[in-house]
């Protein structure tokens, strides 16, 4: 092994151009392999959380005829007691009663949301896009950005709504929001539970429990284990997954094409590092063939191969990575949208990055087995007949 | 007295389609601690029967015992290790490795059996290389080395493990006649203070005639086996 390893070493070592030449050719297939992995895994995270990240992952609604869930308090109790909760980071408590601004000339239809705020906004980050005005107390309102522009909406003024109830409310606006998402800036107004409770005349009652996971991905998991362990009647655990099979689709279809290229990438490396090896068996076959007459077997012989695949395989998987980590900064400082931020943004996953440089030393050292096969077999005549 | 290296009945074909023998019937054993000579003309077959000798090719029929032990049967890793212990080759193209220094070439048959250099070795070689007079290149690599002083490095190479026979084609071959003179007056002596056991194939007559057995191959056959 080690007599393996020192000629290995040697051999290397006396081509230097050759040998760095190889490196950085595994560098090259490394970087670009890892440098995509990258930039995938980057772009997929930031349209999940553009997607998701601010909304419910994993959502308890009633099942029952009047959309309440009653005894809520206990309900969330018990579910921050229990063991799920290493995986949730946020439960917050909404009930969403439909009404009509009757107050203004087109009466159009929002939802009135009745929120936790402390709560929600772990969620939502309502206290950080409130753009004016305060979160609203009893009986007062937030509306969205949008909203008060189309309604020509105030801070101060009095709106009156009309409940599916029949009845109507006067709310003061206290504030208006901007959730960056124009859909919610028109449909969504947001107001305490209490108020929310007043209008939609469901006394002490929710509509629904609304989580954020840990880990976004295992949402379904998660939404599943949670429906086992509460075992309440009337209640229903909903997750994102299900409700975006499209995005996960293309996300998948993307991590697939994604793969697809990382792998032929490292093939065409593995099949290049293969055929130099190959002529470096040539190359150093009048070496082999003394050595073996001087008694060095046909495993040592391979191994001084399979050695040479392993050590510009290493050397290229360490250049390869840093020359990946290199790219991926280079492309997150200087690809910029029009908001100054990076197109995509820089996700270091380690597990990922130390699997590149692994897949790059095993395809060496299997790049190298045709070599050192060669080398195993060539006797010591075939050389020594005649220089 | 016991031999160290015999060939019964050897044959040997090259080629696959057309078969062309190179040795017939060779009947042929050198004792221990004895010093040989090998003639012939050019593509009589001496390259090919010393390379049966040391294993490295095997005949087409007929057996070679080495150290009384058969070496037909025997697996390529046993052969290895039998080559390391008690075979120096000295080749006809003197085959030094050239990413090496002339002391790691002369050491490399140590090191393919032990797993470091030991002192003793290191002394041998340097002893070794100073017997051959290569003493002041010894961190030259191999390529960095005139034809002569490559050749008188492949000697002092077989000779580090001690081996009980060396197996020498045309060691003096480069070598200008005061120095082929030299080297193989040394050669002797490492055979009177060893006995390590030579065979050595060469074209000089006079070199030779100064061995204690010449044996004359013409055209694959033993032609004359002279002892003195
Ligand atoms: N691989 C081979 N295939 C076919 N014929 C071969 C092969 N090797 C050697 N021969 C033939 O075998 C014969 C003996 O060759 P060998 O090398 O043993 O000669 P030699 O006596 O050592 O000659 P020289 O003094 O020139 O070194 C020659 O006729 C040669 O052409
Ligand atoms: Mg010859």
């Amino acid at each position: 092994m080690k007599f393996a390893f020192s000629v290995a070493m040697r051999f290397l070592l006396s081509s230097k151009a050759q040998t760095l030449l190889i490196i950085l050719g595994i560098s090259i297939g490394v970087s670009v392999q890892l440098f995509i992995g990258l930039l995938i895994q980057g772009l997929q995270i930031d349209l999940v959380d553009s997607t998701i990240g601010n909304s419910s992952q994993v959502t308890i609604i009633s099942t029952r005829d009047d959309r309440t869930i009653m005894d809520w308090q206990e309900l969330i109790q018990r579910l921050e007691e229990s063991a799920l909760m290493t995986d949730i980071t946020v439960v917050s408590p909404v009930l969403e009663s439909p009404v009509f601004i009757v107050s203004t000339e087109t009466s159009p239809s929002v939802i009135y949301r009745g929120l936790d705020f402390d709560r929600a906004d772990a969620i939502y980050g309502i206290k950080d896009r409130v753009l004016q005005g305060s979160l609203p107390g009893r009986n007062e309102v937030l509306i969205g950005k949008e909203l008060s522009e189309e309604l020509e909406l105030l801070i101060g003024q009095t709106i009156t709504v009309l409940s599916s109830e029949g009845r109507t409310h006067q709310l003061v606006i206290s504030g208006i929001f901007d959730l960056r998402v124009a859909g919610l800036n028109r449909s969504w107004v947001l107001g305490t539970l209490e108020t929310a409770q007043t209008i939609a005349e469901k006394e002490g009652r929710i509509s629904a429990i609304e989580m954020q996971v840990l880990e976004v991905f295992d949402a379904d998991i998660i939404a599943a284990s949670l429906a086992g362990a509460i075992e309440v009647d009337g209640i229903r655990v909903d997750n994102w997954k299900d409700q975006n099979q499209q995005l996960l689709s293309g996300l998948q279809g993307q991590s697939i094409s994604s793969l697809m290229i990382q792998v032929f990438v490292i093939i065409a490396v593995a099949l290049g590092i293969s055929s130099i090896l190959v002529i470096t068996v040539v190359q150093k076959s009048r070496q082999i063939g003394i050595l073996k007459a001087m008694g060095v077997t046909d495993r040592t012989a391979s191994l001084v191969f399979l050695f040479e695949g392993a050590l510009i395989g290493i050397g290229g998987a360490i250049v390869g990575v840093l020359l990946g980590l290199g790219l991926s900064i280079a492309f997150t400082t200087f690809a910029l949208g029009p908001d100054g931020e990076p197109v995509v943004g820089l996700y270091l996953n380690y597990g990922f990055i130390a699997l590149s440089g692994l897949i790059a030393f095993g395809a060496s050292v299997i790049a190298a087995v045709i070599p050192a096969r060669r080398s195993a077999r060539l006797t010591p005549v075939e050389v020594i007949r005649n220089g | 007295m016991a031999n160290i290296v015999e060939l019964k009945n050897v044959n040997k074909f090259y080629g696959t389609t057309v078969k062309t023998q190179v040795l017939f019937n060779i009947d042929l054993s050198f004792e221990v601690a004895s010093f040989n000579s090998i003639i012939g003309q050019s593509g009589s077959g001496k390259s090919t029967l010393l390379n049966i000798l040391g294993t490295l090719d095997r005949p087409t029929d007929g057996q070679v015992l080495i150290d009384g032990r058969e070496t037909g049967s025997m697996k390529n890793i046993d052969l290895a290790a039998l080559r390391n212990r008690t075979i120096g080759f000295i080749f006809q193209f003197h085959y030094l490795l050239p990413e090496f220094t002339a002391l790691e070439n002369v050491l490399m048959p140590f090191r393919v059996s032990n797993s470091a250099v030991t002192k003793e070795a290191f002394e041998r070689a340097e002893e070794l290389m100073e017997i051959v007079g290569i003493s002041h290149v010894k961190n030259n690599l191999a390529t960095r080395m005139s034809g002569g002083q490559q050749q008188r490095t492949a000697i002092a190479r077989a000779l580090i493990n001690n081996p009980r026979v060396v197996l020498a084609d045309e060691p003096t071959g480069n070598l200008d006649s005061d120095t082929s003179e030299k080297v193989f007056r040394m050669l002797r002596e490492i055979n009177e203070r060893f006995g390590t056991t030579f065979v050595i194939v060469t074209h000089d007559r006079r070199i030779a005639e100064e061995t204690d057995r010449i044996v004359e191959i013409v055209d694959g056959r033993i032609r004359m086996d002279l002892a003195r």
